[in-house]
């Protein structure tokens, strides 16, 4: 079998894979593992948004946290507000309706990665890094000297969102709506990657100067992937504060920022299904050898380390051969 | 013909070095210009200037009436200037048609006319542009240049480091653009295949522009003095 029908293939038994792992829960009565799968699904969901910043752009975010943990307190935030009946900044009312509180929390994340994208983006390499990890540590700093909304301890989000038609306190109801925005994010990124977009993109990865010399303006396409980048990972930070039921600042802290990088690596960089075979492989070594040992990361240390020495395709390219496909 | 590109006086350093004294140069709307010179007379260095990939010191360029002297690379490019690189230089990593959508813009060349006019790149479409030869990686650039619909066709050296049969390949190329009425500046040391397709040449002489003429008034002490021939 060639390289590229390995790859769909590959992607074929990640996606059904996914769906299927809550549907054998339900069946066998383990409602954990369906908990479990839509973990799996929201910070897939995350890291595709740093996939497009990192993968195709080649911008090494270490802080997207800023996203993840912005959209995450939108979700809290709105729903503390529809909660307690008290209006929100400039009188707005807050809002317990998912279908409300995910584009807010796109728009402001996009907003401010717009912010953030102008100002770091001008710099590239360790300059950019360093940047991109202030910002999002001025967050997680700001929110833990923020007690309307809990500070360090957080904000509890007392009665899960709502979608209309389902039942979201529902395990199962919970899992379909991260599924859902899993694919609809990924199908996405294929499209801009297979877009004159995500070309460009690629092309200012590997020399911004040739592209300009194109006609392309690097800093632009950079710009406008960093803001979409930032608006996917804001729209499962705010699933997974829903998933939590609780915001608190560690979503902003640079643990998390880091975590999404190590998905990203581990499933493939800038492959299409690398953050959800990513994701996968976090969580799941979270679960199993989280229970055996308080220090799991070390172990997931050392298959970091094996990927990034021996198989820089992530685990997509150990299957499906170095070279992009799919 | 009016003139589509007007360079005058253009002074470029590179840091406290001097490159350029004061380079004149104009490209007739429709007509085929040859920059000629032996290596390090500032063929190249010319070339980036009105490419706007090097900053000016003094002197200016004009494109199609506008001074853009002072524009990026992108807004030259979007301007209708399109550059073949010295080298190739295609992206590696992406694919022969990722390689032409990332500079596509809205005109006559579309990624069907330019696999038409290629048809080798046609036949390698997904292959990655590091995988081509080096005949094919020329196409690619100039495929990539013309995908950008440019109205003036700026060639770095070509055919360089291609074999003859290649070469002839890509001259035919370069000819069918001419008679289209695509405006061009090239840059080749090899005279036999230059002068037929010029209609006019400047020679450089350590950053100078020191003779302009019709290739048919090239005499062998032009040759000797400036060409090294």
């Amino acid at each position: 079998m060639d390289e590229s029908r390995k790859e769909f293939w590959l992607n074929a038994v990640l996606l059904v894979g996914l769906f299927a792992t809550p549907v054998i829960a339900m069946m066998i009565d383990e409602p954990f593992y369906v908990t479990l799968a839509t973990r799996v699904a929201i910070f897939a969901l995350a890291a595709v948004g740093l996939n497009l910043a990192l993968g195709l752009g080649g911008m090494v975010s270490f802080g997207h946290a800023l996203y993840f943990g912005l959209g995450g307190y939108v979700a809290g935030i709105m729903a503390h507000h529809a909660f307690s009946g008290m209006p929100m900044v400039f009188g707005l009312s807050g809002s317990d309706q998912m279908l409300a509180i995910w584009p807010v929390a796109m728009l402001l994340s996009g907003l401010v990665a717009l912010v953030v994208g102008v100002l770091s983006l001008r710099t590239s390499g360790i300059f950019f890094i360093m940047i991109t990890l202030a910002f999002a540590q001025m967050a997680y700093y700001f929110a833990i000297g923020w007690p309307t909304y809990g500070g360090e301890d957080g904000l509890p989000i007392l009665v899960r969102n709502q979608f209309p038609g389902l039942n979201t306190l529902q395990t199962w109801h919970m899992f379909l709506l991260a599924y859902g925005a899993l694919v609809i994010a990924l199908a996405v990124f294929a499209m801009l990657r297979n877009a004159r977009f995500g070309a460009a993109l690629m092309a200012i990865r590997q020399n911004p100067e040739r592209v300009a010399a194109v006609g392309i303006s690097p800093f632009g396409i950079k710009l406008a992937a960093f803001v979409i980048s930032g608006m996917i990972t804001g729209l499962a930070g705010a699933m997974m504060a829903d998933l939590n039921r609780f915001v608190s600042p560690s979503m902003l802290s640079w643990h998390v920022s880091g975590e999404l990088i190590v998905i990203c690596i581990l499933g493939g960089v800038g492959r299409l299904f690398g953050p959800l075979a990513g994701a996968a492989i976090f969580v799941g070594f979270e679960v199993i050898f989280g229970g055996l040992t308080q220090h799991w990361q070390f172990w997931l240390g050392l298959v970091l380390l094996a990927v990034v020495l021996f198989a820089r395709g992530g685990v997509i390219g150990i299957i499906a051969g170095r070279e992009r496909h799919g | 013909m009016s003139a589509m590109l007007e360079v005058e006086g253009l002074e470029v350093f590179y840091g406290a070095s001097q490159a350029l004294f004061g380079v004149s140069l104009q490209v007739r709307e429709g007509s085929a210009v040859a920059l000629m010179g032996r290596n390090g007379m500032g063929k190249t260095t010319t070339i980036h200037a009105v490419c706007r990939m090097l900053p000016v010191r003094a002197g200016s360029i004009r494109f199609e009436g506008s001074d853009i002297t002072a524009l990026p690379s992108y807004r030259a490019a979007r301007r209708g200037i399109g550059l073949v690189p010295e080298g190739r230089r295609c992206f590696p990593n992406l694919t022969v048609t990722e390689n032409l959508t990332a500079a596509a813009r809205p005109g006559d060349w579309s990624l069907a006319r330019v696999r038409e006019f290629f048809p080798r790149l046609a036949e390698r479409s997904g292959q990655l542009a590091s995988t081509l030869s080096g005949g094919e990686q020329q196409m690619l650039a100039i495929g990539r240049a013309l995908m950008t619909n440019p109205r003036l066709l700026v060639l770095d050296e070509a055919t360089e480091g291609l074999a003859p049969v290649i070469r002839r390949e890509i001259w035919t190329a370069i000819r069918a653009l001419r008679a289209e009425g695509l405006s061009i500046l090239l840059v080749d040391k090899t005279l036999s295949e230059i002068l037929p397709v010029a209609d006019d040449c400047v020679i450089l002489e350590r950053g100078r522009d020191v003779w302009r003429g019709a290739p048919g008034e090239i005499t062998e002490q032009i040759k000797h003095d400036y060409l090294g021939l």
